[in-house]
């Protein structure tokens, strides 16, 4: 007899969905899914990326970085032992332009001069022919460093730091407020106090970050790299080079992924490569991160900590939502005042409650500055916000989901901001859907029974509803004025000219996909023109879901112009062929009339939207979604699984539902990586110190089983017809979901992320310790 | 320019290694760990390379009367899809499909995994649990030695200069036994072990336990067994053995530490009461 | 150090240090960008190729060891891969990065698992890591590479 046993869980127990359901819209069902266009090279890896990027007589470049976090550089020394004439040094002096990154704020230097606020600034740029000389010289300079006497890294004791880093250490502070919280708190019935913390989250793209700066014989200096926001970078190089804009050139190469975190920092590796470019006598400089220095380095996920009181009557009607929300925003400002003002008004969730007093500050630390991650400070703010709700549940002994069905908005609703919810409200249809779908209420009643049986596991289910809004928030549109060109060809071929960046989301397929649907033509007479600055409009940066949602409508009132003037001018029929198109464009060209189309934004008529008060329209859509986690935890080693996971979401219209769909299950993994893995650990100089994918924790396949996506289409939204974002929430939801369910499987609460083992343990033997 | 040597047979490789001095060869098997310790060291030594996968030798699985004699150089995925090693020792077949993923495991080699020496090696416990040794080649010929005296130090193992690893020997369980396997990693594939443990009791037809032996990785310097444990255990019934003392007994046994991975608390409890665990499937 | 290998077919001679990796020589030397280096430490999979019939990290491969070995690449991958299909119909590339070491992978698997269950897909591709897909168009398209049936 050999017995043998492998105990823990059965990982691949799994359901296998792979449906989207369809509802309301009948006609969807055959829409057309085109393939993507950027499908076949991707598989068969001709793609390029920009180490792909064949070059002669490359200059490789690195960086040299401070030590200390924060501090004085009083002086740089370079060993005379090595012959520094091979390489090309560039220190802050050699700056043509002005020394800062070209943000919100010129507050962070392109390179340190003297005083410096991190570890990890750059410093020195090196640039050498051979890698391996680069890693010689760094051992050969010392930098003597004043450190700073007392960094902070976290964001309480920021606040009460006596030496600041910015005056009071907040970088913004805003208010949104409801009705009166104080007034409210007296007559409270039931409520909770709680305070939450969510960890900072690496984006890990797969391709690090990196670019590569030629300055050509005719005088223009070309960037070409990975990046999300050409503009942004053409911005930066203007400010920091001194060289005009008709000077510089920025070119996208294929983006191997971004979640935001190519959004501000590719300008800084773009100064930097062009700076050794300028004086590298017209060799290609070429600048790419190893995975370690980029997950040092570039910015992150925003932590935070939330204090939250909540308020309800018996009945289970919200009284008030009283937050506290911080946001750990780093040594530089960077893009934390935007990413604080989502997180602000995201934070009192899709809910009906008179009383509401949101504070939201940005506070600076001596951390690497954070910087965007899909969702952009609202995964946060909801987190804290859905997970107390179940708390608050859970004391009014009400299900949870029964509570929400209680204080969802509906249409004529006021919502948090003050602002009267038209049609384009289903926060109560995604909820019903997504209990309706997931079999809620009989699974709660299997785990109820699985739980009392003597099984090594206990399972919980777990739900969260939320709704994010679309595009830029209020005005931010009307600023960014963002412009799109057609240009037809004698040919018949139809190109589209935006910034707008394809990185892995679908984008160049779904905007070929609009213009080819209004243009009455097939795909492959459509072709998005590289993301090149010569020749694409400012579309605006690629953000926030606004690409298909903004940008797809200007494509699509573009196309309608084209049609017009190919029509008035052109002698296209109102009826017509691929082929006739195309000759109506050859007569066009021939008699050298232009085929050249611009739409540019054009903002909708009742956008009221208060920046300062945070009241009015903060969103010209918001999407809404309701997602189900279901999970398994062991109850000898508390490692927890997900078994099952739902995400609803109302989209108003599919542009293109398969590639809706890996949007969404993409966010939700991230998202459950957030739950449970990913946890940024610092180095006591604020520096990441988990560096290495071996200790920061992504999902892999055994992971993650498939994942039920649902899409609803009511067709209300602002974009293509009645398209809304949906990038965002895919992130928002999981974390609180999976909360949810182990508090509901384990009867503890819970008030971090990432749930690991090892919390699950402590909180578990206090609170046997207690009873 | 460093070289590159590739020997045939072991003796060769030992031949080579003797006529240098101590760390002039850098020994690579299936270079899982070598070549990530060669990239993140900022200083290359630019040391010469002695390359053993190409001795044929150590690449056998050879299943005896008395047991199994594996090579150094036998890849995990070799080892986790040998039918005997399956059926015979299901935890040595369970701890290498969880090392790693195929990638890794298709290259890694067990040899590579116990010269290593990582004190969180995914096979090490398993291997003390089943009592293995380990077959030795040096100048003089081989020695034999017991794998639980091969772990010296942190990081350190009983090899000399100029020896190598050749195989590993495991032998059959005893008749009534039963064994049990468990890593704790952050994620389901791909994690470096928190805490593996692996225990194999034997056990008598009144069901009192003749022999228990524990295996447990990253909760001490080296991968290592719970002698106090192992020695309260011996002679008890079931019924008879007690929880805190099992628990005192592993307190004392292991030296878990806090870092990046986990805590030592997690450690320390996860490994009670995994071994608990353990003991509750004896009956 | 002079080393022989077959390429994606071809026989080659590549003169290299010995303890380069496999990943630069077939970028570097050869032109084969294809495989892509997302980690360099054999974590993330993104440079796996075959190598005589194995997926392996060609990051953690010194040209030393690389003597005869026969190597399959991307570029090398059959044109009649059913994977290449089936990734292209399922949608299973979103930025790409992971992708050709995600179809290297997938091809070792389906050549051990002709008709893999959903179990056997996940164990065998969890060492290719995806930040953009969440895998489940991924699974889908092994399935139905295996299969020639559309599940979605
Ligand atoms: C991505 C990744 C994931 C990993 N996951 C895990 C995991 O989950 N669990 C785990 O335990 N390990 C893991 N490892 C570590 C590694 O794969 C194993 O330790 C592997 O078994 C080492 O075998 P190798 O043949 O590759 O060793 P090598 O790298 O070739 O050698 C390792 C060490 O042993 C020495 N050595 C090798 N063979 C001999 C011999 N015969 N005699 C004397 N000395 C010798 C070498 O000099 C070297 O010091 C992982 C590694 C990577 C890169
Ligand atoms: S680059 Fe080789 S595994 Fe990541
Ligand atoms: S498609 Fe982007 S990492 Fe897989």
């Amino acid at each position: 007899m050999c017995e043998y046993f492998v105990s823990g869980f059965d990982v691949f127990k799994v359901r296998f969905i792979m449906e989207i359901y369809k509802r309301d819209v009948g006609a969807v069902v055959d829409k057309a899914q085109p393939k993507r266009v950027d499908g076949l090279s991707k598989i068969l890896g001709t793609a390029v990326y920009v180490d792909d990027i064949e070059l002669n007589d490359v200059i490789y470049a690195t960086t040299l970085r401070t030590a200390s976090a924060g501090g004085v550089v009083e002086e740089i020394f370079f060993d005379p032992a090595l012959d520094w004439s091979e390489f090309i040094i560039v220190t802050a002096k050699d700056i043509p332009g002005l020394n800062a990154v070209k943000l919100l704020e010129n507050d962070q230097p392109v390179l340190v001069d003297r005083v410096f606020r991190h570890a990890g600034e750059a410093l020195v740029l090196l640039g050498h022919s051979e890698p391996d000389m680069l890693k010689k010289a760094l051992s050969h300079i010392r930098v003597h460093e004043v450190p700073l006497a007392h960094p902070v890294f976290d964001i309480d004791e920021a606040l009460s730091a006596e030496n600041k880093i910015i005056p009071g250490n907040v970088y913004s502070d805003y208010l949104l407020e409801k009705g009166d919280v104080d007034k409210s708190f007296d007559e409270i019935e039931c409520f909770i106090d709680a305070r939450f913390i969510t960890p900072s989250q690496e984006q890990l793209y797969i391709e690090p970050q990196g670019m590569i700066a030629i300055l050509q014989n005719d005088g223009v200096l070309r960037i070409d790299g990975s990046m999300q926001c050409p503009y942004y970078v053409l911005d930066a190089l203007e400010q920091c080079t001194g060289l005009s804009k008709d000077l510089l050139r920025v070119v996208q190469t294929t983006t191997g992924g971004a979640f935001g975190g190519k959004e501000d920092y590719p300008s800084v590796i773009a100064c930097h490569a062009a700076l050794l470019a300028i004086k590298a006598g017209g060799k290609p400089v070429k600048l790419v991160y190893e995975r370690g220095e980029d997950m040092r380095v570039t910015p992150k996920r925003h932590p935070s900590r939330t204090m939250l009181r909540l308020g309800a009557n018996r009945a289970g009607e919200l009284q008030f939502i009283d937050m506290d929300f911080a946001i750990d925003g780093g040594a530089y400002r960077t893009l934390s005042p935007v990413v604080l003002s989502r997180g602000v008004i995201h934070a009192p969730g899709p809910y009906f409650c008179k009383n509401i007093r949101v504070r939201g500050r940005a506070i600076a630390t001596n951390h690497p500055p954070f910087g965007a991650f899909r969702g952009f400070g609202a995964p946060q703010s909801i987190f804290a916000l859905e997970v107390a709700m179940d708390q608050l549940a859970a004391k009014l002994a009400m299900d949870p989901a029964e509570f929400r069905r209680k204080n969802l908005l509906r249409s004529g609703d006021v919502s948090p901001t003050g602002d009267i919810l038209q049609n384009d409200c289903f926060a109560q249809d995604a909820l019903e859907e997504a209990l309706r779908v997931s079999q809620y209420y009989e699974r709660q009643a299997e785990f109820k029974h699985w739980n009392k049986q003597n099984n090594g596991t206990v399972r919980g289910i777990g739900l969260a509803t939320f709704a994010h809004g679309a595009g830029f928030t209020g005005n931010g549109e009307l600023y960014l004025a963002s412009r799109v060109l057609l240009q037809a060809h004698g040919n018949g071929q139809v190109e589209i000219l935006c910034s707008n960046t394809e990185m892995g989301q679908g984008a160049a397929t779904t905007l070929v996909q609009i213009a080819a649907d209004a243009l009455q033509l097939p795909m492959d007479k459509i072709h998005l023109a590289q993301t090149d600055t010569t020749r694409v409009p400012n579309s605006g940066p690629t953000v926030a879901s606004r690409t298909c949602m903004v940008v797809g409508e200007l494509v699509e009132r573009a196309a309608n112009l084209l049609l017009q003037k190919l029509m008035t001018e052109g002698g296209l029929s109102k009826l017509y062929s691929v082929d006739e198109f195309a000759d109506a464009c050859l007569r066009m060209q021939e008699s050298k009339k232009d085929l050249l189309v611009s739409a540019s934004y054009q903002p909708p008529a009742q956008m009221l939207w208060d920046e300062n008060k945070f009241t009015g329209r903060a969103y010209s859509s918001f999407a809404w979604a309701a997602y189900i986690a279901e999970v398994e935890i062991d109850k000898l080693t508390y490692e927890t699984r997900i078994l099952n996971f739902t995400a609803v979401q109302e989209i108003g219209h599919a542009v293109h539902p398969q590639i809706v769909q890996g949007q969404i299950e993409g966010g939700v993994v991230q998202g459950i990586g957030y739950a449970l893995y990913e946890n940024v650990l610092w180095n006591d100089v604020g520096v990441m110190a988990n560096d290495r994918l071996t200790n920061y924790i992504i999902p892999t396949t055994a992971d993650i089983g498939p994942i039920q996506v649902v899409l609803m289409e009511k067709g209300l939204g602002a974009g293509p017809k009645g398209a809304k974002g949906v990038g965002e929430l895919p992130m928002d939801g999981p974390a609180p979901a999976i909360v949810n369910a182990i508090q509901q499987a384990l009867k503890m609460n819970i008030d971090q992320i990432p749930v690991m083992p090892e919390l699950l343990m402590k909180l578990a033997c206090s609170e046997r310790v207690s009873q | 320019m460093v070289e590159w040597v590739r020997p045939q047979r072991v003796g060769e490789a030992i031949s080579l290694l003797s006529k240098m001095p101590l760390d002039h060869y850098q020994i690579i098997s299936g270079g899982t760990d070598v070549m990530v310790t060669q990239r993140l060291s900022m200083h290359q030594k630019n040391r010469d390379w002695l390359d053993l996968s190409a001795i044929p030798d150590l690449k056998e699985i050879e299943v005896h009367d008395k047991g199994i004699r594996i090579g150094a150089g036998v890849t995990l995925s070799a080892l986790r899809r040998h039918p005997q090693v399956q059926k015979f020792w299901p935890m040595l077949a369970a701890s290498a499909a969880v090392t790693g993923a195929a990638p890794i495991q298709n290259r890694a080699t067990l040899g590579g995994n116990l010269c290593n020496a990582s004190p969180a090696a995914d096979n090490a416990p398993v291997l003390l649990a089943y009592g293995a040794s380990l077959e030795i080649a040096g100048q003089q010929g081989s020695r034999i030695m017991d794998y639980a005296a091969f772990h010296v130090a942190y990081r350190k193992t009983a090899l000399a200069a100029a020896e190598l690893l050749v195989a590993v020997h495991i032998p059959y369980p005893p008749d009534k036994s039963v064994s049990l396997y468990r890593k704790v990693g952050t994620r389901a594939a791909q994690a470096i072990a928190k805490v593996g443990v692996a225990a194999c009791f034997q056990i008598d037809a009144a069901k009192t336990i003749v022999q228990a032996r524990f295996g447990i990785a990253s909760v001490a310097a080296i991968p290592c067994s719970l002698p106090t444990v192992s020695h309260y255990l011996q002679g008890k019934k079931i019924k008879q053995i007690d929880a805190a003392i099992v628990r005192k007994g592993i307190t004392h046994d292991i030296a878990p530490v806090d870092d990046i991975r986990s805590s030592a608390e997690y450690r320390l409890e996860t490994t009670s009461r995994l071994i608990w665990d353990a003991i509750q499937h004896v009956e | 150090m002079k080393v022989s290998m077959q390429i994606n077919g071809q026989k080659m001679q590549v003169q290299a240090k010995p303890d380069s990796r496999l990943l630069d020589v077939l970028r570097d030397e050869l032109g084969l960008k294809g495989t892509k280096e997302g980690c360099g430490e054999g974590e993330c999979g993104a440079c796996a190729v075959l190598v005589n019939g194995q997926v392996l990290n060609s990051c953690l491969l010194p040209l030393g060891q690389m003597d005869n070995a026969d190597i399959v690449t991307i570029e090398g991958l059959p044109s009649d891969s059913p994977l290449v299909a089936s990734f292209h119909a399922c949608f299973a590339a979103q930025c790409g990065i992971c992708t050709p070491g995600m179809m290297m992978a997938a091809t070792a698997l389906l050549s051990e698992y002709p008709q893999p269950t959903l179990e056997e897909i996940r164990e065998g591709l969890s060492g290719n890591l995806c930040r953009c897909t969440g895998y489940g168009r991924i699974y889908e398209a092994v399935l139905q590479a295996a299969t020639g049936v559309t599940h979605g």
